[in-house]
Order: structure tokens, then C-alpha cells, then sequence
């Protein structure tokens, strides 16, 4: 079985982005990336597409991990992804966690949700559809 | 917190928006800059954005393809400048709801172009639809549809911002 890392969870662009893993939450990677200038939009909050990125790699993380539980190693393919931004990103650590809705054979369905001080007031959350093959 | 409305003095003197001028602004800085996008075209209610192919942007490590983040990155960014140009105001406007179909994946080393529509707006909404393609329109690699809303504009209290 292959042993989730960091090289094994992030693509080059979530690392080139700022994006590391912060821990293991329940099995699945809690993400996390911390305010710069590669991620902001309108002077001083997250762009929509960095808070999209996080949320994204939150959801390919989780399913690669919980894939790997399984000794499964397929390639993963974006079907879509519904993005709902809540609040603003302001100037701070920001942190994303999935939770697999369902993982069949060839698809799976997660949610993701993104939150910066309080956990209970996520600032975006995602629903995505992942093939696999 | 109050930001001027599309109606103040202050917006009426500004030049309406430009989305090849903007575009000098926009992609000097931030995100946008990080990603490397560029302005392509534009027309009265669209514009269209260019992606170039760079490596440190690669999603699946066993393929040479874009990943698909960096997409959304480039539909968010002419969603809002579609925006600004069909009203040819630069309001501040936050993204609601963007929803991305990944028809196939970009061609290996391709840019990636990023053309949007904004199809209708109200005093506090905007709706965008639009197509990622990598040359070809009429062979999209992903359909986008976004709500975005006018920061600006509390419909309880005309004027008075609530972002």
C-alpha cells in the first residue's frame, strides 16, 4: 500500500499554490493555505479560484486517501464542481476538509467545505463529482 | 463599511470599464498574476482570458494537463470582467455560486482560454455562462455557470454596502 504524502496528495499546483496538508482529521487530510499574494483577488481577501483551488485539493486528497485505504490507485478525473462562496476569505490561514458523500466503483460524490477562524462559519463549500478510471 | 453605488458622482467620472485596459491592472498582481493570465478578446458582454500551459500548474502527476483549479481561477476572472463590461461599471461584485462540467481534459502544453458571457443583470445580481476551450470554442473543455452579486447593493438600504 502506498502511504499518503504530501507528494502523494498535492499536485504541483496545490504545492506551487501554498496548499499542505495540516493534519488528519477522521482519516481524510485537513488542507490548509495561508494568506499571500498568490491567492489574493480583491485587495486584502482570497480570490474565488484560490478558495476553489483549496477546496478542489480538499476533495482530491480526501478520495486519493480513503482510495489508497482500499489499495486502489486509479487516476482521478474532474467531472464538475458547484462552488458556493459564503463569506468573504479575509487576510488568513484558511483550511479545507471533504467528506465523501459516496465512493462507488467508477465515481465518487464528495462535499467540501473551507473555513478560516471558526470552523462552524465555513467561508466556501463545494459539491464535486470525481471520476475514476 | 460603504462603497460608492454604480449611480454616485464618483463612477459616473470614470471611463467605462475596458476589459484590455483592466486586463493590465488585473493580471499585474494577486492570483490572477501568480496564474499568468492574460486578456485575449472581449466583446459588449463578453470577454475571453488566456491560460498559458506552465508546468507548476499540472493536476494528475501521470499527465502533462492543467489542472483543473486553475481553470476555475480563470472562468471566476472573466466571469467578473464580463460583468463589468456588459455594464460598463467597475463595481465590486463577489462570486455566489460558480459551477464548472469538465467536458475532456486541455491538450497537453496548451493554453487554456477562458470565454464568458454575461447574460443578465439585475440591481444586485449577475448571471454568467461560458465555455473553456484550448483553440477551439466549438470543442469546449468545460462549460461554466455562475450567480455573482453586486456588493454594493442591499436591497433593504439602497446604497449601503453589506459585503
Amino acid at each position: 500500500m502506498v502511504e499518503p504524502s504530501q507528494e502523494t496528495l498535492l499536485p504541483a499546483y496545490a504545492r506551487s499554490l501554498g496548499i499542505s496538508v495540516d493534519g488528519i482529521e477522521n482519516g481524510l487530510p485537513v488542507l490548509t493555505v495561508d494568506f499571500g499574494a498568490n491567492v489574493e483577488g480583491r485587495p486584502g481577501f482570497f480570490h474565488g479560484g484560490a478558495t476553489a483551488g483549496l477546496l478542489e485539493n480538499a476533495g482530491y486528497a480526501a478520495l486519493r486517501t480513503a482510495l489508497l485505504d482500499e489499495g486502489r490507485d486509479p487516476v482521478l478525473k474532474p467531472i464538475n464542481i458547484t462552488v458556493q462562496y459564503l463569506s468573504a476569505g479575509k487576510p488568513k490561514t484558511t483550511y479545507a476538509l471533504a467528506r465523501i458523500t459516496r465512493l462507488g466503483r467508477r465515481n465518487a460524490n464528495l462535499t467540501v467545505e473551507a473555513w478560516q477562524d471558526e470552523r462552524e462559519r465555513p467561508i466556501a463549500s463545494a459539491v464535486m463529482n470525481i471520476l475514476m478510471t | 463599511m460603504s462603497e460608492p453605488s454604480s449611480s454616485s458622482p464618483r463612477s459616473k467620472a470614470l471611463p467605462p470599464f475596458n476589459a484590455a485596459e483592466a486586463g493590465i491592472f488585473f493580471f499585474r498582481r494577486g492570483h490572477p498574476g501568480w496564474l499568468g493570465m492574460r486578456y485575449h478578446d472581449h466583446g459588449e458582454d463578453w470577454v475571453q482570458l488566456e491560460l498559458p500551459w506552465r508546468e507548476d500548474l499540472l493536476g494528475d502527476p501521470r499527465s502533462n494537463v492543467l489542472a483543473s483549479g486553475p481553470i476555475i481561477s480563470l472562468m471566476d476572472m472573466a466571469s467578473g470582467m464580463s460583468i463589468w463590461q456588459k455594464t460598463t461599471v467597475f463595481t465590486p461584485v463577489v462570486t455566489l455560486d460558480l459551477r464548472v462540467d469538465y467536458q475532456r481534459p486541455a491538450r497537453e502544453r496548451a493554453s487554456v482560454f477562458g470565454r464568458v458571457e454575461c447574460y443578465r443583470t439585475t440591481k444586485s445580481a449577475a448571471f454568467v455562462r461560458g465555455v473553456a476551450h484550448d483553440g477551439d470554442r466549438d470543442d469546449p473543455v468545460a462549460h461554466v455557470a455562475g450567480v455573482f452579486m453586486k456588493i454594493n447593493y442591499d436591497p433593504r438600504q439602497k446604497g449601503i454596502a453589506n459585503g
